[in-house]
């Protein structure tokens, strides 16, 4: 424990030397993190997301450990505030959360003073009044967790707003491919389905071009936005993509295929011309995937349709990476709760 | 600020040499030691204390790199938490004697989230504590069992380890803050 950090940390307020001691300089030379809120990718650094891939490996470690438990956020409050259902995400933050010594307090918004007119905002703020220290949200409308980064102290992890972001999603998405292939440089990404409505896809476009992959969305026309792709005006903000309506044709030499759920609910909206031909012409099956690289990565955020994005034997096959989609979900969510905890003013107590 | 060095290469070497000779003299052998470098700088000086005793001794002791980050107590007070490393013990802690490595020993928060770090892990036969320099002002009843050198500090002092593997040479600086005199 050099205590040059004493020196460092001597014009510092409130710091003691004991703080000083434990400052180690990293092994490799990262950035700081300075963020309080995760809410999209979107203005991440290339290296911030090596940060949070960095120290997701080190906690999926402590996730193979017999007491998959560490002390590190004891005495922390860390709040689910759930407007959507959902299970994989509000369970992989509960768990994460838990294997981090947080207390964790799960808020449905169907059983909460929510139904009886509260406001999204004094939700927020009666639970910041009560101690919670981070705050977990899904919420139908794109823009809502922002709106609670601005409204309250707490910080505020997106885990999902309507159809605009899902960055820890993109995050272990993007930690999964890095388990698979060393660097995603130049890797073509084939991203197939529901583009429009896909909040995984959009913080899934920034997470990957990130990376430099170069990602190719694929969809019925009605279910991708016209004004994407090379040369587009760009009027949703994204980065430049290549955009393939044709699913053979995007599949063509393929490092990775990720499938969105198909949800049901937009063959009413009139933007299907049916099932029958979404599985028809968007199913990813086995003979279509022939087409991609040899060692192709199928992926899904879940939960899938099995018979309609995807055939089961693609959906449970050699080349799936769902499962483990799954299970990394904990380690990058334990990453994203333990660097937004060191920028946090404590809870009022 | 001014800097004085108080140890050179060759006094850092000798140190390690005494304390390798003094953990084989301690446990009575090498038989089931496990040495386990505190990141960052303890890995490296773990690594060459094994060294040492595979020359004398002719046995290779397990070496394992430990990262406390998770473990520490002023995660409240820190403005941007550390970077967490990989925790690497190639062997089950469990039933050995486990000699933990780290650079400087000063308040002794670091050894103690070190202690907890390693209990997470099973439950060791024993623990001794190993470092290249002890600076005093503890904050809690820890004491190392081996030391390179003991250095009388004032609070606002530092000392810097410098280390070939990681800083490119070996020394040992003592840092007093001030102005810098014209």
């Amino acid at each position: 424990m050099t205590a040059s950090r004493g020196l460092q940390q001597r014009g510092a307020a409130g710091t003691s030397a004991s703080v000083a001691e434990a400052k180690r300089p990293p092994e490799t030379p990262g950035v700081t993190w300075r963020r309080k809120h995760i809410l999209d990718l979107d203005d991440f650094t290339a290296e911030e997301v090596e940060l949070v891939l960095q120290t997701a490996a080190a906690m999926a470690q402590v996730l193979r450990r017999g007491i998959p438990r560490v002390p590190t956020l004891r005495g922390r409050t860390i709040v689910t505030l759930f407007y959507e259902a959902s299970t994989r995400t509000r369970v992989a933050f509960e768990l994460a959360a838990k294997a981090l010594s947080a207390d964790v307090v799960s808020v449905a918004a169907q059983t909460s003073s929510a139904s009886k007119g509260e406001s999204l905002v004094d939700t927020a703020r009666t639970l910041r009044a009560m101690g919670a220290d981070v705050i977990v949200m899904r919420h139908p409308s794109a823009g809502a967790p922002y709106l609670l980064a601005e409204q309250q102290e707490a910080s505020v992890i997106n885990a999902g707003d309507g159809w605009h972001a899902h960055p820890s999603q993109a995050l272990l998405d993007l930690y999964t491919l890095r388990q698979h292939l060393a660097d995603l440089q130049g890797r073509k990404v084939v991203i197939v389905g529901d583009i429009l409505h896909s909040r995984v896809a959009r913080s899934n476009v920034w997470g990957l071009t990130h990376a430099g992959a170069h990602v190719v969305l694929c969809g019925p026309p009605t279910l991708v936005p016209s004004d994407l792709g090379p040369g587009a005006g760009d009027p949703l903000g994204l980065p430049p993509v290549e955009v393939e309506p044709v699913l053979d044709r995007a599949l063509e030499a393929a490092d990775v295929v990720m499938a969105l759920r198909l949800q049901r609910e937009r063959q009413q909206a009139g933007l299907l011309t049916g099932i029958a031909d979404y599985i028809k012409h968007y199913q990813v099956t086995a003979s279509r995937l022939a087409r991609a690289k040899p060692g192709v990565l199928f992926m899904h955020p879940g939960p899938m349709n099995e018979g309609i994005e995807v055939a089961p034997e693609v959906a449970r096959g050699p080349h799936s990476m769902v499962e483990e989609q799954v299970s990394n979900g904990v380690a990058v969510r334990m990453a994203l709760l333990y660097l937004i905890a060191g920028t946090q003013p404590r809870a009022p107590s | 600020m001014s800097e004085t060095i108080v140890m050179g290469p060759a006094e850092v070497r000798r140190a390690l040499t005494r304390i390798a000779h003094e953990i084989v003299e301690r446990n009575g052998g090498c038989e089931g030691l496990l040495f386990v470098g505190m990141r960052t700088r303890g890995a490296p000086l773990a690594q060459r204390l094994a060294r040492e005793i595979a020359a004398f001794e002719g046995a290779q002791v397990p070496i394992g790199a430990l990262d406390i980050s998770l473990y520490r107590d002023d995660i409240h007070h820190l403005r941007a938490q550390p970077v967490v490393q990989s925790t690497d013990i190639p062997v089950d802690v469990a039933d050995r004697p486990v000699v933990l490595v780290d650079d400087v020993l000063y308040t002794g928060r670091s050894a103690r989230a070190a202690l907890d770090a390693i209990m997470d892990l099973g439950r060791p036969r024993s623990i001794q504590l190993a470092v290249l320099v002890d600076r005093g002002h503890r904050e809690l009843p820890i004491r190392a069992d081996y030391v390179g050198r003991n250095i009388p500090t004032a609070r606002p002092q530092a000392v810097q380890v410098r280390l070939l593997e990681v800083d490119g040479r070996d020394e040992v600086a003592l840092i007093t803050p001030g102005e810098e005199q014209p």
